[in-house]
Order: C-alpha cells, then sequence, then structure tokens
C-alpha cells in the first residue's frame, strides 16, 4: 500500500478493469465488484475496448505478444481516476510489469509508469482507499480464503482480504494448512506440466476442505477457475461423496453478505 | 591461451556494473546491541546449550577440579592436551596424580594417527574468544594446540575467558583485526558435531566430537 | 569426451519422472515433511520482518558488489593464495576441472580421497572420473555417503539423501557395509557411518572439499558444515583439493558475516552452523597437523556465460542454501531426482542452463507456476521468477545471431509462437476480442469437454452465456 493511496480522498470516478478471465468465465463477479463500488457512491467506468493485461503471453516468454495487447490497454484509462482490477494477479502484471515490458519504449514507458500508481487491486481499493467497513447481513457462516500468489508477492495485498472477511460479523474465517502456498494454476504452466500442477491443487483442495468451511472465496478468479474446476472433478470421480464447498470471488461474497 | 586467460578475457569483456560497497558496519550497529558481559555470557551460554555443548561456570582456580570432575562424571580416563600452553602444562601437572593419563600433542600427527583416530577420548584445549549471538568459540590452532584437537577426540572440552566474549561475529573480526592476516586455520565451533541427514532427525557425534564442553572462566556468581 | 558431456539432455524424461513421484503418495508426503520442516526452522530464525528485510538487502548488496568487481577480485584472490602457500587452479570446463583433480592425485600416488560436501565437484561428476582413474573416491558428509552408497545421486543441495527413509538406509547399511545388522534408529545409523568413514579419514590421500565463500583480501577459503566431515576432509590427509564455481569470491572479510548468518538461517534454520572452516594456508614449519599442500579449482563451467548479461548475472549471486527448494511448490511435488539436473529446484532451473546449454533444460523453465516463494525467500534477493520468465523467453523465441546463451531457441516451436501471434492478434483487437469471446459466450456449450492437459484433473473450461459486458449493457 503506497502512501499517496493511504492519503488519497475517496474518488468520485474509476475505471473497471475487469480481466478477461471475469468478463468471459466469471461475470457475475465482475457486475457484483461493480454494483458494491457504486452502491458506495462512485461513478464507475467500464472502458468497452478492455481486453486482457497480456499476463499468459508474458509469463509464458513472450513478452513481444504481451506488449502487443498492453499496448491496448494503456490507451484505455485517459482520466487520472483509479483503475480498480478485480485480480490481484492482473493487477500485478499492470503495476508493475507493465513499467518493465516497456522499458524500451519511452513514451509508452512512461505512460506505463503513469498508469501504475493508478493500479489497485480490487480489496485493497476497498480497505485501504475507501475504508470500507462491510455491515454483515447474513447468517452464520464458515468461510476458507485463497489468496493468489500475485496478490500476496507481488501486490502485497494478502490482509485485505482477511480483513474484510474480518469485518464480517457472523463469518467465520477458517484457517487452512500451506495457506501461502500456490494452487498450481500459473497460467500455461497447469497445461506444459499437468501432473504436477494437478498435484498442487488437490493439494490445495484438501487443504480447503479439510477446514469444514462451508465456501471457498477468492479475490482472483484464475485460482478459482482451477480450484473449482479440480473440485468438480473430483467430486464426480468420487460420485459426489463428500462434495466440495462451492466457490466465489469475494466481491460476490461481499455484496451478498452487505445487501440488504 | 590457458583456462585463466579465456576465463578472464570472458568476465572482462562483459559489462562493467559498479555497485556501490555495501555498508556491514551499520547494519550490525542498528541491528545488534551492545550488551553488557555478563549479557554476553548468558547470551553466549543459552546459545550454545541449546546446540547441545555443556557449559560449566569456573573460576581460573578452580577450573581443574571441574575438569577432573567433568572426565570422571564421563569416565575418561585419557586426556589430549597442548603442553606447549599454560593450561595444557597445569592439566599435565595437576591431573596426572588423579589418575587421569595426560597425553600431550607433541609430534607431528604423520608419526600417531592411527592412536588419534582410535585411542584419545578426549582433549583439552583454550578457545581464543567467543561469540554471544551465536553461542560460537573462536579457536585459532596453532602449533602448540593443533587443529586436529577439536576435531577427532569424540569429547572436546575447551577453556574460555568470559572476558573475551564479543556480541557478533562481525565484531570479533573488526576488533581483532583479522583482516590484517589470518592463521592457516580459524574455526568458529557452536556445538558438537551433529547432522540430519537421515529424515531429518538430529544425531549428535557426525564426525566430529560427540560433546562438548565449555568452561567458562569468571563467570561464577 | 567423458561421460559428463556424454549425457546430453539431463532434463528429457522430466516429466515422466515428475509424474513418478507424483503418483508416490509415500514420497510426496515424505518431501512434504520435510520442506515442512525446514520451511518452519527458517521462519523461527527470522522473527523480525525488518531484520530479514534489510539482511537480505545487505546479502544482494554484498553479493553484486563483488560480482561487479569479480575479474579484480579473482585476481587478488589468487595473489592472496599464492601468497599464503595455496596453489590455484583454473578450469574452464568439467573435463579440464577433473583433469586437473587428477593430476593432482597422480602427483601424490593417491589411491583414496576423502570428500566433503561438495556440489560443485557433482557438477563436474569428479566421481565418475575418479573411478576411471582407478581412485576411490569417498564421499563423507553423512547424506552423500548413504547416496553413494546406493548409487543414486543427491537430491537437494543441503539435504542430499532427504528422499530416504530411515529404513532403507538401514537396509542399505546392512547390505553395503560389511558386519552391519539392520538398524533404523538414526542414531545408530549416523555412528555406523561414522565409524566407517572415520578409518578413511586416517588413510585418505586426498582431501577434497568445496567452498563456501572465498575471501580476497586475506586469501582465505571458508567451509560451512555441521558434521566435522569438512573439517576432517580439509585436515587430515596429507593433500587438501578445494574446488569451487568462480562466483564464490568476496572481496573482504567483513562480507563474511552477513552472509553466513544468511546461509545458515535460511538453509536449515540454524542461527549458525556447528562448523565455520577457515583456511589460509597449509600446514606452516613447526605446525603438527593439517594438508602440507592445499589447491584451489576455480571453476567456470557457464558461469561467465550468466556474467555477461546483467539480468542473467543475478543468478551468481546464489550462495547456495536451498531455501528457493524448501519453499518451492513444484519441487516439494517431485523431489530433486526429477530435475535430472546437479542443480535442482529454482536455483537449478535459472542456473542450470547455464552450466548445460538451453538445450539440454529446455522444459525446465516451463515446471513453475510462478508463485515467487522462490523469489520471496532467497536470501539474497535473486529475481528467480523474473529470471525465469527470461529464460522462457531465450528458449521459446526463434534462434536469432549473437545470443546471450548457449542453446538460444532451443525450444522454439513455429507451432506455439504462431498461437501466441494469434492470440495477441485477437486481444490487441477490441473488435477481434469482441467478436471471439461473443461467438465464445454463444456456443461455450460447444466447447469440447476434453481440452487436453486442462481436464486431466479439471472439469472442462467453458465460457459464461454471457460476458461482463453483455451484462452491464443489459443492466443498463
Amino acid at each position: 500500500m503506497s502512501e499517496q493511496a493511504k492519503t488519497s480522498r475517496r474518488p468520485a470516478d474509476i475505471y473497471f478493469f475487469a480481466t478477461c478471465v471475469v468478463d468471459q468465465f466469471f461475470p457475475g463477479a465482475g457486475l457484483d465488484a461493480i454494483t458494491l463500488l457504486e452502491r458506495e457512491g462512485i461513478r464507475v467506468h467500464f472502458p468497452e475496448e478492455q481486453t486482457c493485461c497480456g499476463q499468459p503471453a508474458y509469463t509464458s516468454g513472450f513478452p513481444d505478444e504481451a506488449r502487443k495487447v498492453a499496448t491496448l490497454q494503456l490507451t484505455l484509462f485517459p482520466n487520472d481516476w483509479p483503475v480498480v482490477v478485480p485480480s490481484g494477479s492482473c493487477a500485478g502484471m499492470m503495476k508493475h510489469h507493465y513499467p518493465t515490458l516497456f522499458a524500451n519504449d519511452p513514451a509508452r514507458k512512461a505512460q506505463a509508469e503513469a498508469l501504475s500508481v493508478r493500479i489497485y487491486e480490487f480489496t485493497d481499493f476497498l480497505v485501504n482507499v475507501l475504508g470500507w467497513q462491510p455491515e454483515d447481513r447474513g447468517g452464520d457462516c464458515t468461510v476458507v480464503l485463497h489468496t493468489s500468489c500475485a496478490a500476496r508477492r507481488e501486490m502485497d495485498v494478502h490482509l485485505t482480504g482477511r480483513k474484510l472477511l474480518g469485518g464480517l460479523n457472523k463469518v467465520k474465517v477458517a484457517q487452512q494448512d500451506h495457506e501461502s502456498e500456490c494452487c498450481g494454476f500459473g497460467g500455461t504452466f497447469s497445461l506444459k506440466q499437468p501432473e504436477i500442477s494437478g498435484a498442487m491443487v488437490e493439494d490445495k483442495l484438501k487443504s480447503l476442505k479439510a477446514t469444514g468451511a462451508e465456501r471457498v472465496v477468492s479475490a482472483d478468479c484464475g485460482c478459482l477457475m482451477n480450484i473449482l474446476g479440480h473440485a468438480a472433478w473430483k467430486d464426480k470421480q468420487e460420485g459426489r461423496k463428500t462434495p466440495s464447498p462451492p466457490g466465489e470471488h469475494i466481491a460476490s461474497f461481499l455484496l451478498r453478505r452487505t445487501s440488504k | 591461451m590457458s583456462a585463466r586467460d579465456r576465463i578472464l578475457a570472458k568476465l572482462n569483456a562483459a559489462p562493467v556494473l559498479p555497485k556501490a560497497e555495501p555498508d556491514v558496519a551499520s547494519w550490525y550497529e542498528t541491528h545488534r546491541s551492545q550488551e553488557s558481559a555478563a549479557d554476553k555470557a548468558s547470551r553466549f551460554r543459552s546459545c550454545i546449550e541449546l546446540a547441545h555443548a555443556e557449559v560449566y561456570s569456573v573460576t581460573s582456580a578452580s577450573w581443574l577440579q571441574k575438569l577432573w570432575e567433568v572426565l570422571s562424571a564421563k569416565q575418561i580416563g585419557k586426556l589430549l592436551v597442548a603442553p606447549g600452553t599454560p593450561h595444557g602444562r597445569q592439566a599435565i601437572d595437576e591431573l596426572s596424580p588423579s589418575g587421569i593419563e595426560c597425553q600431550g600433542y607433541d609430534a607431528p600427527i604423520e608419526d600417531w594417527k592411527e592412536e588419534m583416530f582410535h585411542d584419545i577420548p578426549a582433549s583439552l584445549t583454550s578457545a581464543r574468544c567467543a561469540i554471544a549471538e551465536t553461542g560460537t568459540l573462536v579457536l585459532w590452532p596453532d602449533a602448540d594446540e593443533p587443529r586436529l584437537m577439536s576435531l577427532v577426540p569424540p569429547v572436546h572440552i575447551v577453556l574460555l575467558d568470559a572476558s573475551s566474549i564479543h556480541n557478533t561475529f562481525y565484531e570479533v573480526m573488526q576488533r581483532e583485526g583479522w583482516a590484517n592476516g589470518l592463521p592457516t586455520n580459524a574455526l568458529l565451533i557452536s556445538g558438537p558435531s551433529k547432522t540430519a541427514d537421515i529424515q531429518v532427525t538430529l544425531a549428535y557425534g557426525a564426525h566430529g566430537p560427540k560433546e562438548l564442553v565449555v568452561l567458562l572462566i569468571g563467570d561464577e556468581a | 569426451m567423458s561421460e559428463h558431456n556424454l549425457n546430453f539432455m539431463p532434463t528429457e524424461g522430466f516429466r515422466a519422472r515428475a509424474k513418478d513421484v507424483v503418483e508416490n503418495p509415500f514420497l510426496r508426503q515424505s518431501f512434504r515433511g520435510a520442506m515442512d520442516f525446514l520451511i518452519t526452522k527458517r521462519a523461527a530464525q527470522f522473527p523480525s520482518p525488518e531484520e530479514l528485510e534489510t539482511l537480505r538487502t545487505l546479502g544482494e548488496q554484498i553479493r553484486q558488489y563483488n560480482l561487479g568487481k569479480l575479474p579484480a577480485l579473482l585476481l587478488q584472490l589468487e595473489k592472496n593464495l599464492i601468497r599464503n602457500g595455496i596453489q590455484v587452479h583454473w578450469a574452464e570446463t568439467p573435463d579440464e576441472a577433473n583433469a586437473i583433480i587428477l593430476g593432482i592425485c597422480k602427483a601424490h600416488s593417491a589411491k583414496l580421497m576423502v570428500k566433503g560436501k561438495s556440489m560443485v565437484s557433482e557438477e563436474i561428476e569428479l566421481n565418475h572420473a575418479c573411478e576411471a582413474a582407478g581412485i576411490d573416491a569417498m564421499e563423507s558428509d553423512m547424506g552423500e555417503y548413504i547416496v553413494q552408497l546406493a548409487g543414486e545421486k543427491p537430491s537437494h543441495i543441503i539435504m542430499p539423501a532427504i528422499h530416504k527413509t530411515k529404513e532403507e538406509i538401514a537396509r542399505l547399511f546392512n547390505e553395503k557395509v560389511p558386519g552391519v545388522d539392520y538398524t533404523d534408529n538414526v542414531d545408530e545409523l549416523i555412528q555406523i557411518g561414522r565409524r566407517v568413514l572415520r578409518e578413511k579419514f586416517l588413510v585418505a590421500d586426498i582431501g577434497l572439499s568445496g567452498v563456501n565463500m572465498a575471501v580476497a583480501e586475506t586469501g582465505t577459503l571458508c567451509l560451512v558444515e555441521n558434521e566435522g566431515n569438512g573439517r576432517l576432509s580439509t585436515t587430515a590427509p596429507p593433500v587438501h583439493i578445494a574446488i569451487t564455481g568462480i562466483e564464490k569470491v568476496v572481496e573482504k572479510l567483513a562480507h563474511v558475516p552477513p552472509l553466513l548468518s544468511l546461509l545458515t538461517r535460511s538453509a536449515t534454520g540454524q542461527n549458525i552452523s556447528t562448523y565455520f572452516n577457515m583456511i589460509s594456508g597449509p600446514r606452516q614449519p613447526g605446525e603438527k597437523d593439517g594438508p602440507t599442500e592445499v589447491h584451489l579449482v576455480l571453476l567456470d563451467n557457464g558461469r561467465t556465460q550468466a556474467y555477461a548479461d546483467e539480468q542473467l548475472r543475478k543468478t551468481l549471486q546464489c550462495i547456495r542454501c536451498g531455501a528457493c527448494m524448501n519453499h518451492c511448490p513444484v519441487y516439494t511435488r517431485i523431489g530433486g531426482h526429477a530435475y535430472g539436473t546437479t542443480y535442482p529446484g529454482p536455483i537449478g532451473k535459472i542456473i542450470s542452463p547455464h552450466l548445460l546449454g538451453l538445450e539440454a533444460t529446455a522444459n525446465m523453465a516451463s515446471a513453475s507456476s510462478m508463485c515467487g516463494a522462490c523469489g520471496e525467500v532467497c536470501p539474497v534477493k535473486i529475481p528467480i521468477p523474473e529470471l525465469l520468465m527470461r529464460l522462457r523467453e531465450e528458449s521459446y523465441s526463434a534462434p536469432h545471431a549473437n545470443p546471450a546463451m548457449r542453446g538460444q531457441g532451443a525450444g522454439y516451436s513455429r507451432l506455439i509462437t504462431s498461437v501466441w501471434r494469434g492470440w495477441a492478434a485477437v486481444y490487441r483487437s477490441p473488435a477481434l476480442y469482441g467478436v471471439v469471446t461473443w461467438l465464445g459466450s454463444r456456443f461455450g456449450r460447444l466447447m469440447p469437454s476434453r481440452q487436453g492437459a486442462w481436464t486431466s484433473v479439471r472439469v472442462p473450461l467453458r465460457p459464461a452465456p454471457k460476458r461482463l459486458r453483455d451484462m452491464l449493457k443489459e443492466r443498463g
């Protein structure tokens, strides 16, 4: 959390960068995040031309292709408003890797640096910019929180999700073993090393289930896609003897818990 | 061109990326406090005891008595000592009459290597100084008190003057000016030999001494 | 040509080996348990996040400062070692290093070499070279001894036998060590090793060791260890040969304490190792023990390639603590042998391509989820994930002139490259993206139920029937 962010006033307008995964696979999570922000009296702008941050190509060793895609995103946020991203991983790409990606292109590098300071991961924005304190309107519930590696290590926002859930009176947050360990997604890693990725998500699901939590929440849909995809597969394999808990983006959970 | 020339040529052809000299001194100033002699002694003691060493507080008058007690308790009848040192001499003079065979390390190892490896149950050396932060003994083996004394016998007994305990390793080398010259072998010893190589289970006496005994002079209450 | 060079594709079969471990619940549990143990011990050594962070920064600065002066420091080291009576040798390749060591052995008509733990000696496959020359090279680190007795290789750079249970070791000793009955008591097993190796230290002609740091200003070789076998290897035999990579030199003695502290705390969670052995010369006149000859072999083996590139040079900051392995979710799942390289885990992935060429290690860099745990714990702040991305780029990009690395383009595939180009064409164009994702949302139900590797342990991916942008439009 930067000093600049801590002292920034509550903005009237923000941009929302949904990420390609949310746009295509978890649109409900994006809508819930936007609804929640609007309920706080913020005008949320969704640049229609947004696509993807470029991270899949970047981490796969194709920086030229990543740069082409990132170049488009650089142009989408002309006003000096915060850019809220419902993913630590994509936010990390835009905040920390864009300046490196454009290191040899002075004009775009300057743009990337100017954008970088305006990038906020969704839970970080709620806690540290809005100072949002949720009022819990739901019943007793135990959840377990999975934080993505990028949120934890790149964005350093692993505490904000926990803080938000902690503010919900009737929600108990279960503690899983090996909390900080990767779920095994890693973008193309899951395709290139399916055995290792499979072992990682298998262990992750076991840890999450062992808590007995009713629900898995995460601020990253990439991890959810992996964990929930494996959970559904496992349930099918085992004939749903001990069905895995459902999971959702933290925005959806927070919105539901705080809605009248 | 020799391998040396080729390696150096490749290194010299690489981009020069000079970096500022790291400020080791100020890290230690900020992160390690200067403790009192008593605090240093107790920190040293608790650290090295945690590493499985036995520590006894003695005085310059009582250490031989304690040494005898330690040897008796361990049923050790033979002690390797350094006859060229005052403490080695004292041990020979005072322990021999009470039934401890004090063998002097007075010949090159080649003359008695087999005996050293098979027939020496314990040794006595001094420590040059010690480090409180990590519970570490500093030894500078020399012609009188050679290297293998602190390594081959299964029990190593060390005489340490409590007033020579420093706060940190960094402080030792700075105060003693180690950069100006080191002996052929300088050693930091922080407990008896150990290993966790089998199923991360700790076992003592891997190759070096199984037991390390420190006679801490001057710290007796 | 030595056997070393014939071992051309060490990472070939990586996936198959990884699969074997992943599907072995016993091994899985055993690695997990051991890594958890080391993670917990390390964490206990760094109670203050501020101290950890500032010390890591200091460690990084020390390593970068010294690498910045590397050629000059190597010369200073050489000068001072020679002044101290230590003979210095330079080797560009493993073959050269082996030839130097065997030459020294031959000059002394050596029959038995006892070895302290040295990963560089594994790197050059010295044991093979010795065997071929009729010299018995005996590992003396307990873990290395066990691994050698089993005819295997280390699976971890700090804990070489971490993959073996005490029962397996008990059977191994019972089978291979004359006169030893089966016992799975760890203390007894260690005492058996002690007894066997003591006899070897007594009669060995040569002691071989690695080096953790070489101090240029004093001409000193520093060794970190717990067992005492390193001290015995460097003290008991008449000749001591040390071998190290050229990157291990530091200019000043004052650089040693912070690195030592970072090393032992990160590696095994000890505030200091049992022994820190500083060797500044052979036996002097009047001294009664210690080797009468001390040699240092400085090995390049691809390190100069890493050195030539500003980013890749950071690889050489490594102090070989193994913390990146202990914290790596991939290493934890597959152990060290699956990698097929001397150095496994995250550090192995970034150093091996320099030692062996990208052509031999092309698929290593892909075996990372980029979780960043390695970079987070590295005591000298090597940006391992960043280097992995660079290696992926070097491997997958089309071969070009003046590559930064041997084997650049080894992983190049026209098909994969065109897939990414196609991907970029869609995602850089709002119009194309609009069409493609709209089609996906309308026809997502038609996505195949088998989606290659993804569906091996997951249900198929299907786009939602409406995209977020559609939902927003509908909402108005």
